[in-house]
């Protein structure tokens, strides 16, 4: 893994509180090209409202985003996609209502030279991308509200994969799924890594982010308890880094 | 064995299921024939059959009325539509459309004779004050979308505020008189003063037959030309002959509707020529009709096929999700109540021409049966769910219900009675619905 360029992207010193709450707590990572950098922490420990800020749906108190060296204005979701970042929600943020052509287009539809939607194209792109990254998927035109909870996911991760995205965040993506899709979701972050791009990963689970992850960052309550090089470390230091919120190595 | 029976589970699919048509919208349908129906024999004598032919509800002249008392409504509720899509609510369209036919009748009656000199009956009249009330009724949209889109103000409260600043804003305007007659080219907008007659009827009535049997083909190669699968081509004859069918049904009926004779000989006179002896005329489509068809297919195609009405849908179903696929919701309110207070003042057009005068209390209880008809017409309180010609049909409904009551002579307060009961059972019926079917 090389670390010598420059990041695609560099958080430095992000600050941001609600209420009296600092959420996050003066936080700096840094991500290269072909890298995932999984963050972990508890419930509340400020892993997705730090990722928040950089898809623009949070903005930042202090602090400031560097995409490629450069300072990057991220303050609405539209901004982020500009800097080519997509998210895949914990929630999905899926339209239920909508087939899946336009939840994976939403809010950058195909449209005919009349500026009306281009519904057949939109719906033929959609069985393109959809051979590719679950062959499975059959229910095109129904709304999403009638899949399951694994090709839901693979309708979020044909969004955010559609768009040439340089620079994807995953918050859990692998919560609701099974073992058959979890896989599927850990080769297409392998695959995408080789595309060259750079991935935040959020989870709950150590193992999984110690398989998928070159580094791994830790926080506990809004700050950053410290980032590691995945074989550096063991999974009981990982653990104890979430725990107590120390870094044993730094201790040593 | 496995193997064989995997292959034989294509889906088979009963006659309607082959037709692709719209369960809710054959329901609709359904229920208002069945009122129809119901009210042609309830209006008839004798023996059944003789009922149901010569009951006054299916007449050529109840059928026009039923039209023209439907369009006012119907207009609003193609709006309430996106409104309640959006998980919002709009109780003030009875007020604006008031504030509205106010300013366009004092437009007519004093502004413009009084200040810019322009006689009554001047050419312009009609349509500077048609101007007047669309820009005063989008703007009143605009503004209470401002006030829940930017302010987060709930839009029950925002417009529950407008239903009674906008009813008295109306009032004021007029001092409470009474404002009329209104010119009469603005009166033809609103129903028996401005008809095609019976020739340009079947020319408007053999155009949108070939546009709608067009658009139903055009679909079908559009989606052979994607390789999607299609229904079969009866199927889609039958549903072509349905269409053409109703369309040319409806031209027959309001052609049929004759012009009373003292009526065509003052028409000859107005021209200084003699009636002709045994001289008859129809009616023909009413220009509010077409109006309000106009309506729904822009409204249709806003829906359907723009970013507009696809955002409109998405912030529906989950706001959350539009809101982080980078859809301005806030701008989408204001552009939604926009458009409603448009559809506001169009339909204060057709009202106070029908009426022909601007009255104190026009348009009023008309936000409940605007959210009325679009309710029974399958518009989801709950957001995401709505079409455009649903709510019409629920506009025709209602109005065919009441007026099929006052015919039969039913009592003021019992009317009002099944009215609502009906509401209440339309909604119980679409869950019921909804749960057998497992859609949310």
């Amino acid at each position: 893994m090389d670390r010598t360029g420059t990041p695609l992207v560099e958080l430095r010193d992000i600050s941001i509180a609600f209420g009296g709450v600092k959420a996050v707590d003066h936080v700096s990572i840094d991500l290269y090209p072909g890298e995932v950098v999984g963050l972990l922490g508890h419930n509340g420990a400020g892993k997705s409202t730090l990722i928040k800020i950089l898809s623009g749906a949070y903005h930042k108190d202090s602090g400031q985003i560097l995409i490629e060296g450069k300072e990057a204005h991220i303050s609405s979701p539209r901004d982020a996609r500009r800097y080519n970042i997509e998210t895949i929600y914990q929630t999905l943020a899926l339209a239920d209502n909508l087939n899946a052509p336009a939840n994976l287009f939403l809010g950058r539809e195909l449209t005919t030279p009349l500026g009306f939607v281009d519904d057949s194209r939109m719906e033929a792109e959609t069985r393109k991308i959809m051979a590719r990254l679950n062959p499975n998927f059959q229910k095109i035109k129904e709304p999403v509200s009638a899949l399951s909870g694994g090709q839901r996911q693979s309708v979020a991760i044909a969004r955010a994969v559609y768009f040439n995205a340089k620079i994807l965040i995953m918050d859990e993506p692998t919560a609701a799924l099974g073992v058959h899709e979890t896989k599927m979701v850990a080769d297409l972050i392998q695959e995408l890594k080789k595309q060259g791009l750079g991935i935040f990963l959020i989870s709950h689970d150590t193992r999984e982010m110690l398989e998928l992850c070159d580094r791994v960052s830790v926080m506990k309550n809004g700050q950053l308890v410290g980032t590691e090089r995945v074989e550096d470390v063991t999974e009981d230091d990982i653990l104890s880094m979430i725990i107590l919120g120390k870094n044993p190595k730094a201790a040593a | 064995m496995t193997d064989t029976t995997t292959t034989q589970t294509a889906p088979k699919r009963s006659f309607l299921g082959q037709m692709e048509l719209d369960l809710r919208l054959l329901g609709m349908i359904g229920a208002f024939i069945a009122i129809c129906l119901i009210f042609q024999f309830l209006t008839g004598s004798g023996g059944f059959f003789e009922r149901l032919a010569d009951g006054r509800f299916l007449t050529p002249r109840n059928i026009f009325n039923l039209t023209i008392q439907t369009v006012s409504v119907g207009i609003m509720a193609t709006g309430m539509v996106f409104v309640i899509v959006t998980r919002h609510i709009d109780l003030s369209v009875g007020s604006i459309l008031a504030t509205c036919s106010a300013l366009m009748a004092m437009t007519q009656t004093m502004y413009l004779p009084d200040w810019l000199n322009l006689g009554l009956g001047h050419a312009a009249t009609p349509w500077v004050a048609i101007l007047v009330g669309l820009v005063a009724g989008t703007l009143i949209g605009a503004f209470h979308g401002w006030l829940i889109g930017y302010l987060t103000i709930p839009a029950f409260i925002v417009t529950l505020g407008g239903l009674l600043i906008w009813r008295n804003v109306g009032w004021f305007i007029t001092n409470g008189q009474t404002i009329g007659p209104l010119d009469s080219t603005f009166q033809s907008f609103g129903g028996i003063n401005g008809t095609l007659g019976e020739t340009w009827s079947w020319v408007v009535g053999v155009l949108a037959t070939a546009i709608a049997v067009g658009a139903i083909w055009s679909a079908r190669r559009s989606k052979l030309h994607h390789g999607f699968p299609v229904k079969p081509v009866w199927a889609e004859t039958a549903v072509s002959a349905i269409v053409a069918g109703g369309i040319l049904g409806l031209v027959a009926m309001v052609n049929a509707y004759q012009i009373p004779t003292p009526r065509l000989e003052r028409m000859f006179d107005a021209r200084g020529e003699v009636m002709p002896e045994g001289f008859s005329a129809g009616y023909g489509l009413p220009f509010s009709v077409l109006l309000l068809i106009a309506v729904a297919v822009v409204m249709t195609i806003i829906a359907q096929r723009t970013r507009l009405g696809r955002y409109i849908f998405a912030t529906g179903g989950n706001p959350d999700a539009a809101e982080l696929s980078g859809i301005n919701t806030r701008l989408l309110t204001v552009k939604i109540f926009a458009i409603m207070g448009a559809l506001c003042a169009l339909a204060a057009v057709v009202a106070s021409a029908r009426l022909t005068n601007h009255s104190n209390d026009i348009g009023t209880l008309d936000e409940l049966r605007v959210i009325a008809a679009a309710v029974i017409g399958g518009t989801a309180l709950s957001g995401g769910l709505g079409t455009i010609y649903g709510a019409i049909l629920g506009a025709l409904i209602m109005q065919s219900l009441q007026s099929g009551m006052a015919m039969v002579g039913v009592d003021s307060p019992l009317q009002n009675i099944v009215v609502g009961a009906v509401l209440v059972a339309a909604v119980l019926i679409d869950i019921i619905y909804r749960k057998r079917l497992g859609v949310r």
